[in-house]
């Protein structure tokens, strides 16, 4: 109980001491402090995406899935693809956007089962045969989408369903885009979808029981090698969903996947291995701290490399006071 | 030639782990409605045979039947279905799910638990009142019940249960004591225990397992009468 009262009270001191500085460092310029809190928001629930796949695949399997960042790439190449495609042009602009998220879904989901069953099933007694394999895998997307669509990346160029691309809304004096609160918004609806899967069904229990153990679960008579599957799939399904739906606002290029994947490790490592609630609060705490990074850093040093190290200063941090993340086991 | 009134038979299996060889030729019989237990020292082989009927180290010879069927080369969740329970020494609950949680996850049809529930808290009222409670927020005792419920969970043929007295305080495990005797009216029991006083109070028929071989089995209370064979094997007066 009393290690549960010192993590929120060092979350909250975090966030805290995030936003304080932030808003002295802006001046009192409440735009800008507010605008910096919505990236925050807006990245937070973009390396959730990433990082909750990783996270409970992580907890069930114990394999550290260096594909992931790849599935969120092919996600948004997809998605991309298929909303700005001639031959689809004639399809309603409103319908053809959720249909490019749900087909970028679907294929990202389809390939980590095959990669789940046809490469990582046969190396499940040898894990650093499977976390070369992932990183090997992980290569082979990035070269195959250069195959398939070029180095070049691209930038969604026309409108959005609903013309929610283009709206902007005003935050304090600032223009800040209606699409990024979206992508915040479905960021916060996911938590609480897969938080309710995990809590309120079946399958979530023999998920949360097969973090802690899952040669029991498989002794009680539940097909473990399924279930690994169907998170493997889920996992990599909701990292391409994550990269579909950041398309219209970051495009598909092939630096996208290395850009989530380190800080969505980050975000597993320092929200505690295997935790779903340290991967929804560490996400949000990455994301924020990126952004008001990202801004002073581009402000005062003019030095963005501050802000693509910032997650892993984080996680250092955070581990150096808490050695198994914000909601880990002390025994993992 | 398979007897019909054992529920199991296990018959010279051999299991490796990595390159150990651990059991080099154990067999027993389970006869329907019994408790039989597996005695022996530390490192005999007991546990491991547990594992090994339960698929989890899985034998290399051998056969192992139940009531007719082979469970070689089937994987655990398989057995499981077949109607073997399993509770695994150190109890393995899941210390972050709820009692209600750890019952449930059992269930083969939706409503096991439910059908079961009078049955398994007439065994154990404390699992009632913890009901909502996170497995990992019990006491040993209460820990080691809750294992043994969650094998009672489906209607299973066999149970195989692995130290159910380590390190429970005597009350305790006399109440375990007679949850376990009145389970085996409805479930046949093979038991593996180290405690002598409860592996004589709770079984029909016994099985000595030393260096991985079963080397004597017959009636428990003849072996409580056979002070000699007690010292050779376990060490106890």
């Amino acid at each position: 109980m009393q290690r549960t009262r010192g993590t929120y009270m060092l979350i909250l001191t975090l966030t805290a001491g995030l936003l304080v500085f932030s808003f002295v460092t802006s001046a009192g310029d409440l735009g800008s402090f507010g605008t910096t809190l919505l990236s925050g928001l807006f990245l937070g629930a973009l390396y959730f995406l990433v990082a909750s796949g990783l996270s409970i695949i992580f907890g069930l399997m114990d394999i550290l899935n260096f594909a992931q960042g790849a599935y969120f790439m092919i996600g948004a190449y997809v998605t991309y693809s298929l909303f700005h495609m001639d031959a689809l042009k004639g399809i309603d602009v409103n319908l053809r956007f959720p249909l490019g998220v749900l087909a970028g879904t679907i294929i990202g989901g389809l390939l980590g089962a095959v990669l789940e069953r046809g490469l990582l099933r046969p190396l499940y007694a040898r894990p650093i045969f499977q976390l070369v394999l992932t990183f090997g895998v992980a290569i082979v997307f990035g070269e195959a989408l250069k195959a398939i669509w070029g180095t070049e990346g691209y930038g969604w160029s026309t409108v959005t369903s609903f013309g929610i691309h283009q709206s902007q809304f005003e935050i304090f004096g600032r223009q800040f885009g209606s699409y990024r609160l979206f992508v915040v918004a479905v960021g916060v609806a996911l938590i609480v979808l897969i938080g309710l899967l995990l809590q309120r069904t079946r399958i979530g229990i023999i998920i949360r029981a097969g973090v802690e153990d899952s040669e029991m679960v498989e002794a009680l008579g539940i097909n473990v090698r399924a279930v690994f599957t169907m998170v493997f799939t889920l996992g990599c399904a909701v990292a391409a969903f994550g990269g579909a739906i950041a398309a219209p606002f970051l495009g598909a290029n092939l630096g996208m996947g290395n850009a989530f994947l380190l800080p969505a490790i980050a975000v597993v490592v320092l929200g505690g291995l295997g935790s779903y609630m340290g991967t929804a609060v560490g996400s949000f705490m990455v994301g924020l701290a990126v952004a008001v990074v990202a801004r002073f850093a581009s402000e005062f040093l003019n030095q963005t490399v501050w802000a693509s190290i910032t997650p892993m200063l984080l996680l250092i941090l955070i581990l150096l006071l808490r050695p198994s993340g914000l909601f880990g086991k002390e025994s993992r | 030639m398979a007897d019909a009134n054992n529920v199991l038979e296990v018959q010279e299996i051999h299991t490796f782990i990595g390159q150990f060889h651990i059991l080099e030729g154990v067999t027993v019989t389970v006869s329907r409605g019994s408790i039989t237990v597996l005695l022996g020292r530390n490192g005999a082989g007991k546990t491991t045979t547990l594992k090994s009927i339960m698929g989890l180290t899985p034998p290399s010879q051998g056969s192992i039947v139940l009531e007719g069927q082979s469970l070689m080369g089937r994987r655990s969740f398989t057995i499981a279905q077949m109607g073997v329970g399993y509770v695994p020494e150190h109890r393995a609950i899941f210390r972050d799910l709820t009692v209600r949680e750890n019952l449930a996850i059992v269930q083969r049809k939706r409503d096991d638990l439910e059908r079961r529930a009078d049955f398994i808290f007439g065994l154990f009222p404390d699992l009632k009142r913890f009901y909502n409670l996170p497995g990992g927020n019990l006491s040993g005792g209460q820990q080691q019940m809750l294992a043994v419920a969650r094998a009672l969970v489906p209607e299973n043929r066999l149970l195989l249960i692995d130290e159910p007295s380590e390190g429970l305080a005597p009350v305790i495990i006399e109440s375990l004591i007679e949850a376990i005797r009145r389970l085996s009216a409805q479930t046949t029991v093979l038991l593996v225990e180290q405690n002598f006083r409860v592996a004589s109070i709770l079984a029909d028929r016994y099985v000595i397992i030393d260096d991985g071989r079963s080397v004597v089995s017959g009636q428990m209370q003849d072996l409580v009468q056979d002070e000699a064979l007690v010292q050779r094997y376990l060490g106890v007066a």
